[in-house]
Formats: C-alpha cells, sequence, structure tokens
C-alpha cells in the first residue's frame, strides 16, 4: 500500500505542476496558444486517472489557465470530484476552481448540495471554511434554499472563524433565496453583539448591505447601531455603521438630529482621514434630510464645508477627489455655502488631474448664477478648445448644455449668447454629442419665441457651412446639428431672410452623403421653404420667380429619390410628384402658394416628454378586462346574455330619448366642434385651418412662463459667443446706472418724506433683467396628469426581492427547509398513501392555526406599535415621562383610584378599538384572497346576530344560552330565543349538511349559499364534491370551462368530528318565487379499513325570503312608501299563537330578514328589500290569540309568497 | 460591495482576477484589459480613484488602485464602500503578502498564483470584507498550511523535492523586484483593526 503510494507520488514528479505550466507559458511567448493547447491535452488526460493527487494538480492548472480567459466549463465535473477529495489540499484547489468558474448555469451545480453540507458539517474548521468561502462565489437560488438551513446553524459555530464567514455568506444567501431573510435575520442581529469584533464587524457588514437597497425595514435597528458606533472602536466597523446611518437618515429626520451631535465629535477627534470623510458624508445626508424644516445647523455646515475645503486644498490628490465628491452634496441643498468656495472649484478645473476636473465640473453645475454663467461657460469653452482627449471633451460639452439648459433655462439671461455658444460647439470634431447639441437647438427655437429670427439666422449659415457636412461619416457625430438646422429653417421660414439661398443649400449634391434620418428631415423642410418661397413670390406677383423655384425643386429632388434609405426615398419621390403636380397648375397661371402653405400650417407646441404617460386611465375604463369573453363551451357562459337582455328590457323605458331629439342632437354636434377646435392633438378638417391655431382660445392654455423686457440685440452672421459677454456687461453696467438714478431720486425723495430703511445696492440676481423678451413656452401635459414619478423604478432589481419587513415575528410557515432523510413510503406515493396517523395530526393543527393566527395577528399588531414606540421613545429628545407622583397621604386611597381607573379605560378602549381594525382588516382581506373569506363572513354573520340581539337590549347572559334549544321557556317577556339561521339540508351516518342562504346588495339576483359540512364518522372524509341541477331560473357559479354537469370540489377535507364551511354563489332570475335545486355530495370516506365512495342526496330549498336583505328605514320613508301607491297588497292572519310579540317580531326579523321600523304596543311596522330592489312593508298586528300580517309589495307575487312563508313560520309557534 | 479584484502588471498581464460577480471568461478578459488601459495611462501623482470601466457596471462602481513597482492592484466597488477604506485595505493585502512570501515580488505571484487566491479569500469572501486584521489573517493561513504540510507527509517529500530541483535549474529569476520595501505613504486608518 506505502509502496502504491510512493509509486504514484513519484510518477507524478514528473507530471507538470503549477509552477511548470506558467514557466513553459513563459518560455514559449512565441507560440502560446499552442504551448497551451498542448498542456489543456495533458491536463485532459490527467483529470482521466484516479489518483486524485494528480486530478488535482490538473485542476489547479486549469484554474491557471482560467484566469488567462480559456473556458474550463467543461471540467466542472473533475472540479467537483476534486472538491470531494477527503484531504485539505486538494479540497481547497477543487473550490477554489470551483469559485473561479462555476455560475448559475453550471448544470453539475446541483451535484455539490450533499458534498458542500457534508463539509459545512465537517469537524475541520478550515473544510467548513474553504466550502463557506467556494459557496459564496456560486451560490444559486437552489444551493441557498438547501443549504440556508445548515449555514444558519453556522452562524452559532463556536469558532468564530468559522462564526465570521457564516454571517457573511448569508447575505448571498438572502439574495438568492429572499424567504430565508426573515427566519435568519434574529439571529443575525444577535451577532452584532457578538464577542468577537471579526464575527460583529461582518454582521454590520452584511446589515449595512442589506439596508443600503431597503432602508426603511432596518430604521428599527437604528438604537442598535448608535450604541455600536458611539461603543466601536474598530475604524471598519464604525465607517459601515456612518454609511448607514446615511442611508437611513432621509427616512427619519429625527435620528438625523440624534447623530449630528456624536458625529461631531467623532469629526474634531478621530485622526483616521476615511472616517472624518464618512463623518462629514453623513453629516451632509443629515443636513439634506434636516434642510426643509431645521435651518439652524449653519454651524455644521460650515464645519463640513470647512473641513472638505481642508481635504480639497490637500496635496493628496485622493483627498482632494473625495473632498470636491462631498462638496457636491453639500451643494444640491445649500448651494450658497458651496458657492464661496468658487475660486477652489475654479482652480481644481485646472488640475492635472482628470477625475478632479471631472468632479469640479459636476460642483459647477449648481454654483452657476444668473450673474455668473456668461463667465463660467466662457471659461469652460477655453477649456474645450485645450481639452486634448475626446472623453473629457465631451464630458465638458454635455456639462455646458446641462448647466445652460437646467431648470428651464433659469439662468440664462440672453438666449442669442446661448445660441452662439451651441454653434460654437458645433465645431469640436469628433464630439459623439452631435445630437444633444441639436436637441438643444430644437427646444430652444420651439420654445423661446422671441429667438427665433435668430436662430433660423445661424442655422442658415450653418446648413451653408461646409465643415459640417464633411463629417458626416461617424454616426451621432456633429452632423446631427444638421438635423436640428434643417428643421428650424424649415419650420420657421417666415423669418429667413434670404430662403432662397437656404433651400439652394439644402438641395446641394453632398448632402445625400448625409445619414438617412437627416437626409429625410431635409426632404421634409425643403418643402416647407419651397412653400414659404412660392407664397412670397406670389404675393410679389413673381410668377416668373415662382415657377423658377419649383424647376429647381424639380430638377434637385431626384437625387433624394434614388437614396438607399427608404424614409428618403419614399418622401422624395412623393415630394416630387407633388411639385410636378404645382408646376403644371403653375402652367396654367393658377396661384397654388396659399394651397401648398396649408400643407404646413399650424404651429407644433412642445409636449412632455412623459406626457403621453401621463394621461390619466379615464374613470370606469379597465384596460385588464375582456371586450370579449373568451369562448366557452359551457351553457353556463352560453345562458349568461340572456340575463343582460333581460336587464335591458327592464332599463329601456327609462332610458327612452324625448321628441327634442334633434335639437339636442345638434347642439352636442356644435359642442363637440367647440371641443376639437380646443384639442391641440386633434387634426381638424376645415378646408383652410392656417394659423388657426392663434385665433382659438385652445392657445392661451399653453402655460408661459413670462420673463420681462428689454431691447433685442442683433449680431450679424456667426458671432463669437465672446461678443456677447462683453455686451451683456454693458447692458448690466448701463441697467444699473438706470437704476441707481432712480434710486437716488427715490432716496431724494425719501429724504423730503418720510424716513425709509432702504436696502443696500446690492446686486442680486433679480436685479439683472434678462436682454430679450423671451416667453420660454413650457412643455404640454394633458389635464389632470398625475404628478407622480414612480416610473422610474426599476422592476428587475433583483435588491426589491428583499424589501421584507424584519419587525414582525415569525410565523410558524417561515421556516427555512431542512433536509431530513427521506422516507420511503412518501417518496414513493404522493398524498393518497400518506399513513392516516401523520393526516390526523394535522388536520386539527390547522384549526388551532387559524385561532393562533388571530391571536397572533393581534400580538404583532402590538409588537409592532411596540417596536414603533420604542423607536420613538428612543428618538424623542425629551426625558422619558417623570413617574407619576406619589399621592397625597390625606387622600390616599382616592387618588390610587382614580390614578388606576382612568388607565383601565384606556386599556379597555385600546383593545377594543384593536378588535375593530381586526375586523376592519379582515373586511379588507376578503376583499383581495378568497380564502379567509369563508371564516369572516360566519363572524360577520355572528356579530349581526349579536347586533340585533344589542339592539333589543337584551339582557346579559343570553349569549351563554345561544345553542340551548328554545323551550326554554323563560317567561321574560325581553328574552329571545337563540336559534340559528342554518338549516339542515340533508344527513346521513358520515355528513351533516347545514345551509343558510344570505343574499347580497352588491351583486343583484346573486345569492351565496353558505354549507356547513359536518363530519359525523370516524372517517376521514376527502375528495367531496357537489354537484347541483340547474334550473331554467338558478344556476349555480362554477369556476371558469367546468360545464353544468361537473361537480364542484369543496375545497376541504375533513378529518373525523370536524366541521367546516363552503360557500357557492347562485345567480338567480327571477326571485318572486321560491324553488328548489336537487344536488348531490359525493365524497370518498377513508379510515383504517379502507376506502368507500359515498353520496348524500339534498335539496337546496331558496325560499322568497332568502332573497331579503335586512335593511334599515326610517318611519318618515317607510311612510311615503306606504303613499306613493306603487305597491300591491295582501295579507294573512294566523291563529292560535301565544308566543310573546316581541319574540315574534324577532322571529320575523331573524328568519325572514325585516327590520322593525316602528312599534306601537302590539303593532309593528317592519320593512325590508329583495337583493332586486323589490321594497317590501309589513304591519304586524297581534290580537288576542292570533297575528294579523298585512304586507305591501312592489311585486304581488313575491308577497303573497312571502306572507305564506311567514305564516308558516308563525304557524310553528 | 467590492464587485471584483483585479492584479496585473505594467503590460497588462493578469497575475490574478477575481470576480465577485459571473462574467464569462471574454467577457473578464476584455474588463481586464479595459481595466488597464484606464489605469496604466495615468500618472503617477494623480489621484486613485476612477469613474468609468463601462464593462463592470453601472455608475455607482468605482475602480480602486495602488501600483506597486510592477504590479497595480485594482479593487472594482460600489458605493457602499469607503473609498479610503479600501485604499487601506489593498495596503493590508500587500502587506499580506510581503509576509506570507517573505520579501514578496511579482514571480512570487506569478508561480503561485493559488496561494494569492487562498490569502485572498481570508480578506474578502463573496465580495465583502471579511478580515482586516493582518495579524489574524496571516495566522489563519498559516495554519492552513501547516494542514497542508502534515497531509502531504512521506508521500509529499519526493515532489518537494523535485520541485525544489526544478526550480534550482532557474538561475535567471530575478528577485530583484521587490514591492516589499517601498514605502507607501499611507494617509488614513492608522487604528486600523
Amino acid at each position: 500500500m506505502a509502496l502504491k503510494m510512493v509509486k504514484g507520488s513519484i510518477d507524478r514528479m514528473f507530471d507538470k505542476n503549477l509552477q511548470d505550466l506558467v514557466r513553459g507559458i513563459r518560455n514559449h511567448k512565441e507560440d502560446e496558444a499552442k504551448y497551451i493547447s498542448q498542456c489543456i491535452d495533458e491536463i485532459k488526460q490527467e483529470l482521466k486517472q484516479d489518483n486524485i493527487a494528480v486530478k488535482a494538480n490538473a485542476v489547479c492548472k486549469l484554474t491557471y489557465l482560467q484566469m488567462l480567459g480559456y473556458d474550463i466549463s467543461w471540467a466542472a465535473f473533475n472540479i467537483i470530484e476534486v472538491m470531494s477529495a477527503s484531504k485539505f489540499t486538494f479540497k481547497r484547489i477543487g473550490y477554489l476552481a470551483a469559485s473561479q468558474s462555476f455560475h448559475e448555469g453550471t448544470d453539475v451545480i446541483m451535484l455539490t448540495t450533499n458534498q458542500i453540507r457534508k463539509d459545512l458539517s465537517s469537524p475541520s474548521q478550515y473544510d467548513t471554511g474553504v466550502a463557506l468561502t467556494g459557496l459564496s462565489c456560486f451560490v444559486t437560488p437552489d444551493l441557498a434554499r438547501d443549504l440556508a438551513n445548515d449555514i444558519m446553524t453556522l452562524m452559532s459555530h463556536t469558532k468564530p472563524y468559522i462564526r465570521k464567514k457564516a454571517v457573511l455568506i448569508m447575505y448571498k444567501v438572502f439574495l438568492k433565496y429572499p424567504e430565508s431573510l426573515r427566519p435568519a435575520f434574529p439571529r443575525l442581529k444577535e451577532k452584532l453583539e457578538d464577542p468577537d469584533p471579526g464575527v460583529q464587524s461582518a454582521a454590520v457588514n452584511v446589515i449595512c448591505e442589506l439596508a443600503r437597497r431597503n432602508p426603511k425595514n432596518y430604521l428599527s435597528l437604528a438604537p442598535l447601531f448608535f450604541k455600536l458606533m458611539t461603543s466601536s472602536t474598530n475604524n471598519w466597523v464604525l465607517i459601515k455603521i456612518i454609511k448607514l446611518f446615511g442611508a437611513l437618515t432621509p427616512l427619519e429626520p429625527r435620528l438625523g438630529k440624534k447623530l449630528i451631535e456624536p458625529l461631531t465629535n467623532l469629526i474634531h477627534s478621530t485622526s483616521a482621514m476615511s472616517l472624518l470623510y464618512e463623518c462629514v458624508n453623513t453629516v451632509i445626508a443629515v443636513l439634506i434630510s434636516l434642510s426643509s424644516g431645521m435651518p439652524n445647523h449653519s454651524a455644521s455646515i460650515q464645519l463640513c464645508v470647512q473641513k472638505l475645503r481642508i481635504l480639497i486644498e490637500d496635496s493628496d490628490q485622493n483627498l482632494k477627489y473625495l473632498g470636491l465628491l462631498a462638496m457636491s452634496k453639500i451643494l444640491k441643498t445649500h448651494p450658497k455655502s458651496v458657492q464661496s468656495h468658487k475660486d477652489l472649484i475654479l482652480q481644481c478645473l485646472d488640475d492635472k488631474d482628470e477625475s478632479i476636473r471631472l468632479r469640479a465640473l459636476d460642483l459647477l453645475y449648481g454654483m452657476v448664477s444668473k450673474k455668473n454663467l456668461m463667465e463660467i461657460v466662457k471659461k469652460l469653452m477655453t477649456h474645450v478648445d485645450k481639452a486634448e482627449g475626446t472623453t473629457y471633451r465631451d464630458e465638458l460639452l454635455t456639462k455646458i448644455i446641462d448647466i445652460c439648459s437646467q431648470s428651464n433655462y433659469q439662468y440664462i439671461t440672453n438666449f442669442e449668447w446661448y445660441i452662439s455658444i451651441l454653434v460654437e460647439l458645433t465645431r469640436l470634431e469628433g464630439t459623439r454629442h452631435g445630437h444633444l447639441i441639436a436637441a438643444q437647438m430644437l427646444d430652444v427655437a420651439i420654445r423661446v419665441k422671441a429667438i427665433r429670427k435668430f436662430a433660423v439666422s445661424q442655422m442658415s449659415a450653418l446648413l451653408d457651412s461646409a465643415h459640417l457636412l464633411a463629417s458626416s461619416t461617424q454616426r451621432n457625430g456633429i452632423c446631427e446639428v444638421l438635423y436640428a438646422a434643417a428643421w428650424i429653417c424649415g419650420e420657421f421660414s417666415e423669418h429667413l431672410q434670404e430662403p432662397h439661398h437656404t433651400l439652394e443649400a439644402m438641395l446641394r449634391p453632398r448632402v445625400t452623403t448625409l445619414p438617412g434620418h437627416i437626409q429625410a428631415v431635409y426632404v421634409q423642410n425643403v418643402v416647407k421653404l419651397y412653400a414659404s418661397i412660392l407664397q412670397q413670390k406670389e404675393q410679389a406677383g413673381e410668377a416668373e420667380g415662382a415657377q423658377a423655384v419649383t424647376q429647381l425643386m424639380v430638377d434637385r429632388l431626384p437625387q433624394f429619390v434614388q437614396s438607399a434609405d427608404l424614409e428618403v426615398q419614399e418622401r422624395a419621390s412623393c415630394i416630387l410628384q407633388l411639385v410636378k403636380h404645382i408646376q403644371k397648375l403653375q402652367a396654367k397661371d393658377v396661384p397654388v402658394a396659399e394651397e401648398v402653405s396649408a400643407l404646413f400650417a399650424g404651429e407644433l407646441n412642445p409636449v412632455a416628454p412623459k406626457a403621453q404617460k401621463k394621461v390619466p386611465v379615464p374613470e370606469g375604463l379597465d384596460l385588464d378586462a375582456w371586450i370579449n369573453e373568451p369562448l366557452s363551451d359551457s351553457e353556463s357562459e352560453d345562458e349568461r346574455p340572456r340575463a343582460v337582455f333581460h336587464e335591458e328590457e327592464q332599463r329601456r323605458p327609462k332610458h327612452r330619448p324625448s321628441e327634442a331629439d334633434e335639437e339636442e342632437l345638434a347642439r352636442r354636434r356644435e359642442a363637440r366642434k367647440q371641443e376639437q377646435a380646443n384639442n391641440p392633438f386633434y387634426i381638424k378638417s376645415s378646408p383652410s385651418p392656417q394659423k388657426r391655431y392663434q385665433d382659438t382660445p385652445g392657445v392661451e392654455h399653453i402655460p408661459v412662463v413670462q420673463i420681462d423686457l428689454s431691447v433685442p440685440l442683433k449680431v450679424p452672421g456667426l458671432p463669437m459667443s465672446d461678443q456677447y459677454v462683453k455686451l451683456e456687461e454693458e447692458r448690466r453696467h448701463r441697467q444699473k446706472l438706470e437704476k441707481d438714478k432712480r434710486r437716488k431720486k427715490r432716496k431724494e425723495k425719501e429724504k423730503k418724506g418720510k424716513r425709509r430703511h432702504s436696502s443696500l445696492p446690492t446686486e442680486s440676481d433679480e436685479d439683472i433683467a434678462p436682454a430679450q423678451q423671451v416667453d420660454i413656452v413650457t412643455e404640454e401635459m394633458p389635464e389632470n396628469a398625475l404628478p407622480s414619478d414612480e416610473d422610474d423604478k426599476d422592476p428587475n432589481d433583483p435588491y426589491r426581492a428583499l424589501d421584507i419587513d424584519l419587525d414582525k415575528p415569525l410565523a410558524d410557515s417561515e421556516k427555512l427547509p431542512i433536509q431530513k432523510h427521506r422516507n420511503t413510503e412518501t417518496s414513493k406515493s404522493p398524498e393518497k398513501d400518506v399513513p392516516m396517523v401523520e393526516k390526523k395530526s394535522k388536520k386539527p393543527k390547522k384549526k388551532e392555526k387559524k385561532h393562533k393566527e388571530k391571536e397572533r395577528d393581534k400580538e404583532k399588531r402590538k409588537e409592532k406599535e411596540k417596536k414603533a414606540e420604542d423607536l420613538d421613545f428612543w428618538l424623542s429628545t425629551t426625558p422619558p415621562p417623570a413617574p407619576a407622583p406619589a399621592p397625597v397621604p390625606s387622600t390616599g386611597e382616592l387618588s390610587v383610584n382614580t390614578v388606576t381607573t382612568p388607565k383601565d379605560e384606556c386599556e379597555d378602549a385600546k383593545t377594543e378599538a384593536q378588535g375593530e381594525e381586526d375586523d376592519a382588516e379582515g373586511q379588507d382581506q376578503d376583499k383581495k384572497s378568497p380564502k379567509p373569506k369563508k371564516k369572516k363572513h360566519r363572524k360577520e354573520k355572528e356579530e349581526r346576530t349579536k347586533g340585533k340581539k344589542k339592539s333589543k337590549k337584551q339582557p346579559p347572559g343570553s349569549e351563554e344560552a345561544a345553542g340551548e334549544p328554545v323551550q326554554n321557556g323563560a317567561p321574560e317577556e325581553e328574552q329571545l330565543p337563540p336559534e340559528s339561521s342554518y338549516s339542515l339540508l340533508a344527513e346521513n351516518s358520515y355528513v351533516k349538511m347545514t345551509c343558510d342562504i344570505r343574499g347580497s346588495l352588491q351583486e343583484d339576483s346573486q345569492v351565496t349559499v353558505a354549507i356547513v359540512l359536518e363530519n359525523r364518522s370516524s372517517s376521514i372524509l376527502k375528495g367531496m364534491e357537489l354537484s347541483v341541477l340547474d334550473s331554467l331560473n338558478a344556476r349555480m357559479a362554477r369556476p371558469q370551462g367546468s360545464s353544468v354537469h361537473d361537480g364542484v370540489p369543496v375545497p376541504f377535507q375533513l378529518p373525523p368530528g370536524v366541521s367546516n364551511e363552503a360557500q357557492y354563489v347562485f345567480t338567480i332570475q327571477s326571485i318572486v318565487m321560491a324553488q328548489k335545486l336537487k344536488g348531490t355530495l359525493s365524497f370518498i370516506a377513508k379510515n383504517d379499513e379502507g376506502a368507500t365512495h359515498e353520496k348524500l342526496d339534498f335539496r337546496l330549498h331558496f325560499s322568497c325570503s332568502s332573497y331579503l336583505i335586512t335593511t334599515p328605514c326610517y318611519s318618515d320613508a317607510f311612510a311615503k312608501l306606504l303613499e306613493s301607491g306603487d305597491l300591491s297588497m295582501s295579507s294573512v292572519k294566523v291563529d292560535g299563537i301565544r308566543m310573546s310579540f316581541q319574540n315574534l317580531l324577532a322571529k320575523i326579523c331573524f328568519h325572514h330578514h325585516f327590520s322593525v321600523v316602528e312599534r306601537v304596543d302590539s303593532c309593528a311596522s317592519m320593512y325590508s328589500r329583495s337583493i332586486q330592489g323589490h321594497h317590501v312593508c309589513l304591519l304586524v298586528k297581534k290580537g288576542e290569540n292570533s297575528v294579523s300580517v298585512d304586507g305591501k309589495c312592489s311585486d304581488s307575487t313575491l308577497l303573497s309568497n312571502l306572507l305564506e312563508e311567514m305564516k308558516a313560520t308563525l304557524a310553528k309557534c | 460591495m467590492i464587485k471584483a479584484i483585479l492584479i496585473f502588471n505594467n503590460h497588462g498581464k493578469p497575475q490574478l482576477s477575481k470576480f465577485y460577480q459571473p462574467y464569462s471568461e471574454d467577457t473578464q478578459q476584455q474588463i481586464i484589459r479595459e481595466t488597464f488601459h484606464l489605469v496604466s495611462k495615468r500618472d503617477e501623482n494623480v489621484c486613485n480613484f476612477l469613474e468609468g470601466g463601462l464593462l463592470i457596471g453601472g455608475s455607482d462602481n468605482k475602480l480602486i488602485y495602488r501600483h506597486y513597482a510592477t504590479l497595480y492592484f485594482v479593487f472594482c466597488v460600489d458605493s457602499s464602500e469607503s473609498e479610503l477604506g479600501i485604499l487601506d485595505l489593498i495596503q493590508v493585502f500587500v502587506e499580506t503578502l510581503d509576509k506570507c512570501f517573505e520579501n514578496v515580488c511579482e514571480l512570487d505571484l506569478i508561480f503561485h498564483v493559488d496561494k494569492v487566491h487562498n490569502i485572498l479569500a481570508e480578506m474578502v469572501m463573496g465580495g465583502m470584507v471579511l478580515e482586516t486584521n493582518m495579524n489574524e489573517i496571516v495566522t489563519q493561513i498559516d495554519a492552513q498550511n501547516k494542514l497542508e504540510k502534515s497531509e502531504a507527509g512521506l508521500a509529499g517529500a519526493p515532489a518537494r523535492a523535485v520541485s525544489a530541483v526544478k526550480n534550482m535549474n532557474l538561475p535567471e529569476i530575478p528577485r530583484n523586484i521587490n514591492i516589499g520595501d517601498i514605502s507607501i505613504k499611507v494617509p488614513n486608518l492608522p487604528s486600523f483593526k
């Protein structure tokens, strides 16, 4: 044996090991690939051998090759073999290879589950450690689910080395298997206070990582972290915690207030720059969260800014960079305090380090004002000229545009200047942001009306210049600007100085080298231009000139018709035909200009980018609903339309239109026209709508931001933006002088008059009047658009799944799956053969659970409240409430009483309120989930009866009597015999069925039948199915797709002695008559001896009373109803009644769903309503030994049937 | 979270790559190339942070690197990591390597990439910082090496001998690319534990 081993290792000596491989590769620099493929062949041979050492060596080499970019997924199985080696040396090699090459797509990964579990529970801590490390890299959802429990146990391992690894890997497990978060969280929280600092740090790490994604769920941990922050000395932990607080403060401003002091202390005391920096960062976050409410933190801001300035001035570039980064965060909320460091930031723009320059650029964004915008942009423009790399230059370009266009061009006082800046930017070679400039040009030209004339002149110059055409090869290059230029010249052609010249520029042959989408715009706008030229010529009476232009079009357009781009080709050929037609008309001396320009009449309004999304869904429109129900072959579906027709016939008379129909229609037509005219989105059919927009009142709706006056400047040709800076300065100077003059005058006046405080003559932003009268048209949004911006959320965010409330206590169902030894029996067969015992033990649990759940609900709520209170308490800065004052000796007992009673009351009220909440919640749930419905319904029912009892002023104690038979014969009049509304449906030795039928007002012509099934046998009842034979009038609502003859399954099984309720909905067409439906309950009764198939027939009796719904009615409404005279009348009399009148009425109320309107002595009026809206009024009179009932109802048949039923009930009394 | 850790030399040749997010081999090589391209053109006296690096993901990510003699150590991290903290972690990593290899040089990393991986595994696990205390890391590494030796036992002896002989054949191995003695200015975290 030993010999064999030695032999094996001697063989191995001559195998290549990793070092040999590396050496070999270094020695074969010329034919590296060939050498490696040779090595891979060798490795394949080695992997075939049995010796695990050889295999491990091979896998080790493969890991190296993987780093060089070779795919080693083919060796996945061999890697697993090496992972499962018993020696740590090999195991480690295997796990390393797996961590480098395995991913979720690796199919053999599922084979590792058991091996990893074995290693996790290995007695050697390093086996466990290596498995954890490996797993952290390749954990999949399956592995996470299967191993979560094992890892969780490791979190309490005796060795801190394992504990910290187990804690860290939990984060990966949570990501892959979010269900594990809640069960594992309590233990994770424990680890925050682990004695080992490494484990503690790991736990902080994991929770910070979790909290960063979903901070609100971790707010309740804030006190704990606060404690850690003030006690820990580990800078890593401190940094993590402080970063976490930075994420939490936006959610809880009070937390921020509490944090400021300890953080400020840390800032002053720490010598570690990293900690200082994070503290500053978090203080900034706090200040941002407080910025709305608390203005008096200027000291903290000053401290931050001051510390940051020190960082920025440091010679260490890293600190400089970070200082600028943090500064940009302050900028958002406290721009003023940053602006004072403008010098420093502008200085950073000249730094040799690009990262720092970029950061400084970011800062500039927030530092501009109306006053300094031109100056800053000028500086940036010089940087653009100097910049070397295109990336940095592009960055500069986007920044310039960002800075200028921010908050709706807030800081631009002179748009001519801006346009010329944009034009200057077009001279950049090789930029990738041509489209950005183009978009700005379009935006400004469309929204700033006053600038159009200037813009058009600039754009036509651009179209004319050759340099842009030259660069047309690059996609998104600068030639994109021509897109904007062409469109602006076309759309606003009325402002063109020399339209003919521009037209020719646009029809040059070189244009065809431009990208297709730009050519398409050219073609379209050439026509606009043409139309306006035509109009000019015709107005001037130059018929020849007009024809010459047409000829030019006819000559040049064919070059576009030949374009390879479909869009260009299509537009060009279409327009060519049009122009040819115009040519013909012109030849006949027909004036055409009017009609041609009508093609492009009207003005475009800017529409907000999200406008379409924001159009609110009209009320009643359900986009998810079927327009046509999907076809189904079942009869039940066929019957539905009949019900619809039936209803329609009922309703039609009401809707019959009046005779004055024609007038009404005409009026509506007019109104619609009016509406269309005002609707900018509606394409009008009127023949010449030219400039009609301006006339219609609709234009006034476009929101316009007014900026006031001054004289527009005119700079001919392509101006340099610098000119504007000078001009602007002059202008401002002039303004200032004027202002000063005015001020002086005023002062003089003031001197004469009363003394008033005049403000110092400082020049603020507001003082600078813009150079032009500018209307910035804001973008249109649909009316009543929703302001929410929730559409930015990414639904595929993997961290979303971890948005889990962690404060709720764990439910029983929330357990990590525990791998058990496989039970041969269970594995063999599904549910059916599960031994009885197990079932038995399971079932009652369910019942218990229901109960438990309710209680837990309450507990949960309480606990949550408590938690919230805890946090609130911790956050509140006020000292804890002082203990109740000691009772004054003289009134000792009294005071104790007064102290305690209110408390009790309070608690009572609290629990009651909770109960109510419970119910409310229950009802809410009702609507959502079908499952808990049954429970709740029953509860409601109980409550209803309870409520009734209460209203009858029942003495206490009757509740206990509930359930006892009636014949206790209590002489007391007020005593109400307790009853159940459930009537026996059918029973046999196995099962007893009782049912109750209830209508609901929401769904007319539907009733709910609640059937309680009670198992009376010792067998378990399963596979229960209810089949009911529908009649023409009444149908059972079945799940979609099942036919009339199919049974409807009962959604539960019944262990012995257990009862449960199932509910079924029936649709009734006519409710005026009672009816019966035959049905059968089939089920399998299973006991130790075997299973039998059983049946129980029943008849479902829909009485007319079951269609009535208890509806309260006031006596005056009741009187009105009786007076109205639409009700037919009928009466009935029953003799031999000895029951008290009170009980009698209660019986009618209970069984027939009536409510008492008024009661005088032995006479009472009662009211009820049917599910289809029939009113039923009763007058019940009690004689000596008899009762007479007079009824009035909107349907006589219903009434007579109801009275018959009532008679039967009364006869029993 | 740390997204990736890369070590490559001045020529862009990778000496170690550890990705904490799955990428295909091709993408990995691309990322290494791109990162090298970004990092190598930077001057010595500029900051050690770098934004961009399009391949490895969004704007949240940063490259934090240090350049020691012939080697670049690059960590790609997201915003949950402290920039200065990671710079320090790189320092701890290099110092640990120096301790474990006894005056580490580039060749140590070239020939013993597996060992470097093992050391790294004691510091960073699944993209999260596991341990920052150098003594603790070295203790664990030593214990594992001891375990390895005891496992090799008798059978391992001949292999070690052969390996020693093989190494002796290589007089050209220059051991002068020493990075252990380069004094690095550590501006932060003196109280690191």
